[in-house]
């Protein structure tokens, strides 16, 4: 039953003519109970834990094989054999020579995978999460969907990426519960970590070259491997569809690379079906916290050390509360395609040859993608203190310096409660707890933050981290009443214009299903209908007597990102001729003369996260993507950003204030 | 009335495949036999094949579901007639007849849903006329008739089609024909300089290699329906046969056809064994499916009979390992006269249908074979497969050939088992139709359908079909898994053709034959977006003209359909197949 409500919503996700899409059956839909799989390693030996016995379910048409034996497999591959010999007439070197530098490309990323390491980051991060976590709670149910799917179809397992501890809490869990130990697709820059990267490769985890844009033959190796292990069943391969941790805590824009070469085999008849399955792994603190608002900051990444590693000890003395780990339902990617993509565009050309996938087939796997992380998003657990740093930030805006009363802070919590639930949010709020001490505790939980009327960016963004957990609950009905707000009447077609224009605006910022504006809009308007807040007749947009404070707080939670986007716009106006290099350091040293002089066109520059340069960048690329900014290449080799199209620009500048 | 043709009529099941004394049956004792005298299976009782119905199907042989025992004429539509067509049909003595039974046995082909109405004693749009031509002559008039007061007409020949061919048009308003060519069945003469014979076109398969056998040739076509087929029909739906690695397809083995069309007769002027004379006229016909007119007469190759004949089979550890050994056979260009492989599955219902073994000592040597291949090469029983060969040639050449196809099939794991298991693999072959009744006697429903890819291809397909196959029943709400098979059954330089076996038990359903053809078109789907062909011989019919565009284009379909147009501007011939 389940899985029937998540294809119908998939299919009518496609149907831009319907009225009331039906994705709010999710907002209705039972999310599984959560277990916590910590109390029993505070029960029992650890040990004992770490050598016993391992023996999950495997895929029913695996044929096993050795390490060894499937880079055999790879090399011998007549994908890889045609591209070696057309690398090796394009480069006038020998196939042999092509074949030893593949070789060597293959050695370089290939995962050992071996239990006895397992064994041991199982006996090991036992002891550190107990340190560091109260608790991790899974959906056992989940896992078992899992282990089903694994043994019907090759399994893709795809979580959100908050934390460097994401996959090793992955393998973790999926060794804890006797399941196939997944093989993780990880950032090269692992690799300078010398004995940990080497740890890393023997629990899975193969290295990708950060880029390799014009490289057919680490593409061809690279593509080839990850499919075989896949085709073959040798294990669920893991990667991030965000392709970075996300420093803001938003889910970031899908990559689409893998989700592509992970699809191919079924695209291509390979397999019958493959399954991919979301994984939303939710932090109530996590261990980046502070880096990330740092590096928003501009202050440059710590390079990945075995060193820097050990330095990291001191927070091994904090309480970082508790992660939620929830398992979605599989998506089978035969329904996905089905009546989508016509998989007879691949009959005529021998499937080992390297094609570009045509429009048709990028267009499905980014609207694939986008669903996907839509699906991490619904089911990421949102702990009090999310609604807390909304109140906070919102105040902070505000000025309210004299920080804010306990019990003023609770029943705006309180209310922000009822409507994230009424929005369908996944909150763990404990309703047997009185408000008032589930506010207190979670202040404790987060002192380092809390006094936060100070206007630290540092501690503003660590907080706006937080608030952004939960702005995919609130994105859309936030868009409406934005629009409403700037719309010049209450007519339903200009709002819907005005919403149109802002949603595609953010399509950079968050994540917003291609093509979708119109289900986007008939949600928000369900949603804000549903609550009481707005009434929708034919023609026109009403705002109810109760529905005041709603649209004020949906307002504020997209002021933040405006007021970003147009101090961007503002700064290149000001601008002529600047590399893309330069753009970040300048902005920066534009937004702070103006949080300090507190002035920007007439209005006060109130949000302090506008500094967060994945702001900054965001608002560049839309602006780039509308056509309201050029990138054009000098004769030096630098791409100079030119303001082309002033009218758009001065648009977003003027139409919101 | 003129009685047709007693030979035929008189002794096939008029709701059911084949021959009226030859069927499965279940006897006192609950063991399954096989009734008549007929094939090497005759008379027999097959022990295994109770259990096997049993544990595939979930059948039981409590739960009967026996067909209508005879036809009820009055649920049969009287004929709409157009008596200025009838009038000058009886002045030229051509035999014809409205009778209930003659129209109802030519209104239809073998698919699933015709058969199972039959029994059920349900009766859709029949020919509202059979008439039986004796010659090329009389069709030509029967056409110039038929043209002259507009009249519908739909060639039959052996009624063997699994396409919807022969179902008359319900929107068809028209008095409708049906144009038998049975009491066609001469050899005009046999060129033995040229090795070729002139046939007429409504011969059936094994009346035409009987009687060449008898000058010491054969045509060496032999599809599986050769005992009722006839050579229009393989003419008319580019029919291919079991051994056409040595004696080609039907394309391969045609000189010269004649056609009585509405715009007149088509034929060549002379016999060359090629020529470059624009596109081939001849493909405008073969696979035309009666949509453009009624081939009357063919000039065949022969061949002289073959010496010795040699069956064969050959066990792999698992399919895989079986159409890599295919695939090289084929490159190697050395295949048999026939060389099939049956998957698992298959393999496991070949071995249900082993007759009761006569000596102890033959049972004993079963065992050890058994134990030969499954404990000591550690085949997994449930995994292997078997290859069924045939070779045909002078008695030298066919073992020299026998060695080398052996040798081949030894590098990819596969054991020699023998020319039994071999022979009664194609024995499978006749009496599986035979099956199919039996099955629908106690709720099993069923079809095989097939199709052809390149060589890259076999195994995505195969696999991917039968999972669809399987998916797409549980949706269906089908209780029961169902039996999801395939085999390879030809070779070819650049591909193969592969025949997919599908039946489920129907107890629950309200509507089984519409869950069947759902299934049946979800596995078509399949089998077209992961490369295989709408038709490798059975032709497109009405069953699949649906597809018809996406398979030629558009371009093609255009040119299919002027041609069409030329040559039957009017529709006489109406069966509205294939466009």
């Amino acid at each position: 039953m389940h899985i029937k409500v998540k294809l119908a919503y998939f299919e009518n996700e496609n149907d831009n003519s319907s009225f009331f899409p039906h994705s709010w059956l999710n907002y209705k839909k039972k999310r599984d109970d959560f277990e916590d799989m910590l109390e029993e390693r505070r029960n029992s030996s650890d040990l004992r834990y770490a050598l016993k016995c391992y023996t999950p379910v495997l895929y029913k048409g695996l044929t096993p094989c050795k390490v060894s034996e499937l880079k055999q497999m790879v090399l011998q591959s007549d994908q890889l054999g045609y591209v070696i010999t057309q690398v090796s007439k394009e480069k006038g070197v020998t196939s042999d020579e092509v074949t030893g530098e593949a070789a060597a490309i293959l050695e370089e990323m290939a995962q050992r995978l071996q239990l006895s390491t397992v064994r041991f980051f199982a006996f090991t991060l036992s002891k550190v999460f107990k340190t560091l976590f109260r608790s991790i709670c899974i959906n056992e149910e989940g896992l078992q969907r899992l282990q089903q799917a694994i043994h019907n179809h090759p399994v893709v397992l795809l979580p959100s990426h908050r934390s460097y501890m994401d996959f090793l809490l992955m393998s973790y869990i999926l060794y804890t519960y006797d399941l196939a130990l997944p093989v993780i697709a990880a950032g090269m820059d692992f690799m300078g970590m010398k004995v940990v990267g080497e740890m890393l490769r023997m629990s899975g985890a193969f290295f990708i070259r950060r880029s390799f844009g014009g490289d057919k033959l680490y593409w061809a190796v690279f593509s080839e491997y990850v499919k075989i292990m896949l085709k073959n069943g040798y294990a669920p391969v893991e990667f991030f569809l965000e392709g970075t941790r996300s420093r803001t805590a938003k889910s970031l824009t899908p990559k689409l690379g893998l989700l592509n070469i992970v699809m191919d085999p079924f695209l291509k008849g390979e397999v019958f079906d493959i399954s991919l399955v979301p994984v939303s792994i939710s932090y109530e603190r996590t261990l980046e916290e502070a880096l990330y608002a740092r590096e928003l900051l501009g202050v440059p990444k710590p390079k990945e050390s075995t060193s820097g590693l050990f330095k990291a000890r001191k927070i091994l003395s904090e309480d970082y509360g508790s992660i939620h780990v929830y398992f979605g339902q599989p998506v089978s990617v035969r329904s996905l395609a089905e009546s989508r993509v016509n998989r007879s565009q691949f009959n005529l050309i021998p499937r080992h040859i390297p094609t570009r996938p045509s429009e048709e087939i990028l267009s499905f796997v980014n609207d694939s993608a986008y669903r996907l992380v839509r699906a991490q998003e619904e089911n990421m657990v949102l702990k009090p203190w999310v609604l807390l740093a909304f109140v906070l930030l919102q105040k902070q805006a505000a000025e309210e310096k004299q920080g804010t009363a306990l019990d003023e802070l609770t029943e705006q919590a309180v209310w922000l409660r009822d409507l994230s639930r009424q929005y369908g949010a996944f909150l763990h709020w404990p309703d047997h707890i009185p408000p008032s001490e589930v506010v207190s505790s979670s202040l404790s939980l987060h002192r380092g933050l809390v006094r936060i009327s100070e206007g630290r960016a540092v501690v503003i963004l660590s907080c706006a981290s937080y608030r952004n957990q939960a702005l995919n609950v609130f994105i859309r009905p936030a868009l409406l009443a934005s629009a409403i707000h700037t719309a010049a009447s209450n007519r339903k077609q200009e709002i819907y214009n005005s919403f149109s224009f802002l949603r595609n605006m953010f399509s950079n910022e968050f994540i917003l299903c291609p093509g979708a504006t119109v289900q986007d809009f008939e949600e928000a308007c369900y949603l804000l209908v549903k609550t009481g807040t707005l009434q929708i007749n034919q023609q026109e947009v009403l705002i109810t007597e109760r529905g005041h404070r709603t649209l004020a707080f949906l307002t504020s939670v997209l002021d933040p990102f405006l007021q970003g986007y147009q101090v961007v716009c503002r700064f290149l106006c000001e601008q002529d001729g600047l590399t893309e290099k330069q753009f970040i350091p300048a902005v920066r040293k534009f937004i702070i003369k103006h949080l300090l002089t507190g002035s920007l066109l007439k209005c006060r520059l109130r949000y302090t996260e506008v500094l967060s340069s994945d702001l900054q960048k965001n608002a560049l690329a839309a602006l780039i993507r509308l056509g309201a900014v050029q990138k054009i290449k000098g004769y030096v080799g630098f791409t100079h950003l030119h303001v082309h199209n002033k009218v758009e620009t001065t648009k977003l500048l003027f139409i919101y204030f | 009335t003129f009685k047709s043709n007693p030979k035929k009529q008189e002794i096939m099941k008029w709701n059911g495949w084949g021959y009226s004394d030859s069927k499965f049956l279940y006897n006192k004792k609950g063991q399954a036999e096989f009734t008549g005298k007929r094939y090497r299976l005759s008379g027999m009782i097959i022990p295994g094949l109770r259990e096997w119905m049993e544990s595939t199907f979930s059948a039981n042989l409590q739960h009967k579901t026996p067909a209508a025992p005879i036809l009820n004429s009055s649920a049969v539509q009287p004929p709409t007639l157009n008596e200025a067509f009838l009038k000058e049909l009886k002045s030229t003595g051509i035999p014809f007849s409205h009778d209930a039974e003659d129209r109802v046995f030519r209104s239809h082909g073998h698919c699933l849903h015709e058969i199972f109405a039959l029994r059920e004693g349900k009766i859709g749009r029949v020919p509202d006329l059979v008439v039986w031509p004796n010659c090329h002559n009389d069709v030509v008039k029967i056409v110039e008739l038929a043209c002259k007061h507009n009249v519908c007409l739909i060639p039959y020949g052996g009624g063997t089609s699994v396409s919807s061919a022969l179902e008359c048009p319900p929107e068809e308003t028209r008095s409708i024909v049906s144009l038998d060519t049975s009491q066609m069945n001469r050899i005009l003469w046999i060129d033995e300089k040229n090795l070729t014979a002139h046939v007429e076109a409504g011969i059936v398969g094994q009346d035409l290699e009987r009687l060449l056998n008898e000058s010491g040739y054969c045509t060496g076509h032999e599809p599986d329906s050769m005992e009722f087929s006839s050579l229009g029909g393989w003419v008319a739906t580019r029919a291919s046969g079991m051994k056409k690695n040595i004696y080609g397809n039907i394309e391969d083995l045609v000189v010269h056809i004649k056609m009585v069309t509405p715009r007149g007769v088509i034929e060549k002027s002379c016999q060359g064994p090629r020529m470059s004379t624009g596109p081939d006229v001849h493909h405008f016909i073969m696979g035309s499916e009666g949509t453009l007119g009624v081939v009357t007469e063919v000039t065949m190759k022969i061949r002289p009979m073959p010496e010795y004949q040699k069956y064969g089979s050959v066990v792999f550890p698992n399919f895989e390992m079986g159409v890599a050994c295919l695939r090289e056979v084929a490159r190697q260009r050395c295949a048999p006269a026939s060389i099939r492989l049956m998957d698992n599955e298959q393999f496991k219902f070949g071995h249900a249908l082993k007759p009761q073994v006569s000596s102890i000592f033959t049972s004993f040597l079963d065992g050890l074979k058994k134990f030969y291949i499954t404990k000591f090469k550690g085949f997994d029983p449930n995994r292997l497969c078997v290859a069924t060969l045939l070779f045909e040639g002078d008695r030298e050449k066919v073992l020299q050939h026998e060695k080398q196809v052996y040798d081949i099939a030894a590098k990819f794991g596969g054991l020699a088992a023998g020319e039994d298991n071999g022979q009664r693999g194609y024995m499978l072959t006749f009496v599986i139709a035979y099956l199919r009744d039996l099955g629908m006697d106690y709720y099993v429903i069923g079809e095989s359908f097939e199709t052809s890819m390149p060589w890259d291809r076999v195994l995505d397909i195969c696999r991917n079909v039968k999972a669809r196959i399987v998916r797409e029943c549980k949706d269906k709400g089908v209780q029961f898994p169902p039996l999801s098979t395939c085999r390879v059954t030809q070779t070819y330089d650049a591909g193969a053709c592969v025949y997919f076996y599908f039946a489920f038990n129907y107890r629950g359903l309200s509507d089984p034959v519409h869950v069947y053809e759902q299934v049946e078109h979800a596995a078509r789907e399949e089998i077209l977006a992961n490369g295989g062909s709408l038709s490798h011989h059975h032709g497109v019919g009405k069953l699949r003209k649906e597809w018809m565009r996406e398979s030629i284009s558009s371009v093609g379909m255009g040119m299919l359909k002027s041609v069409k147009d030329y040559v039957d501007p009017n529709n006489i011939f109406g069966n509205r197949n294939l466009l």
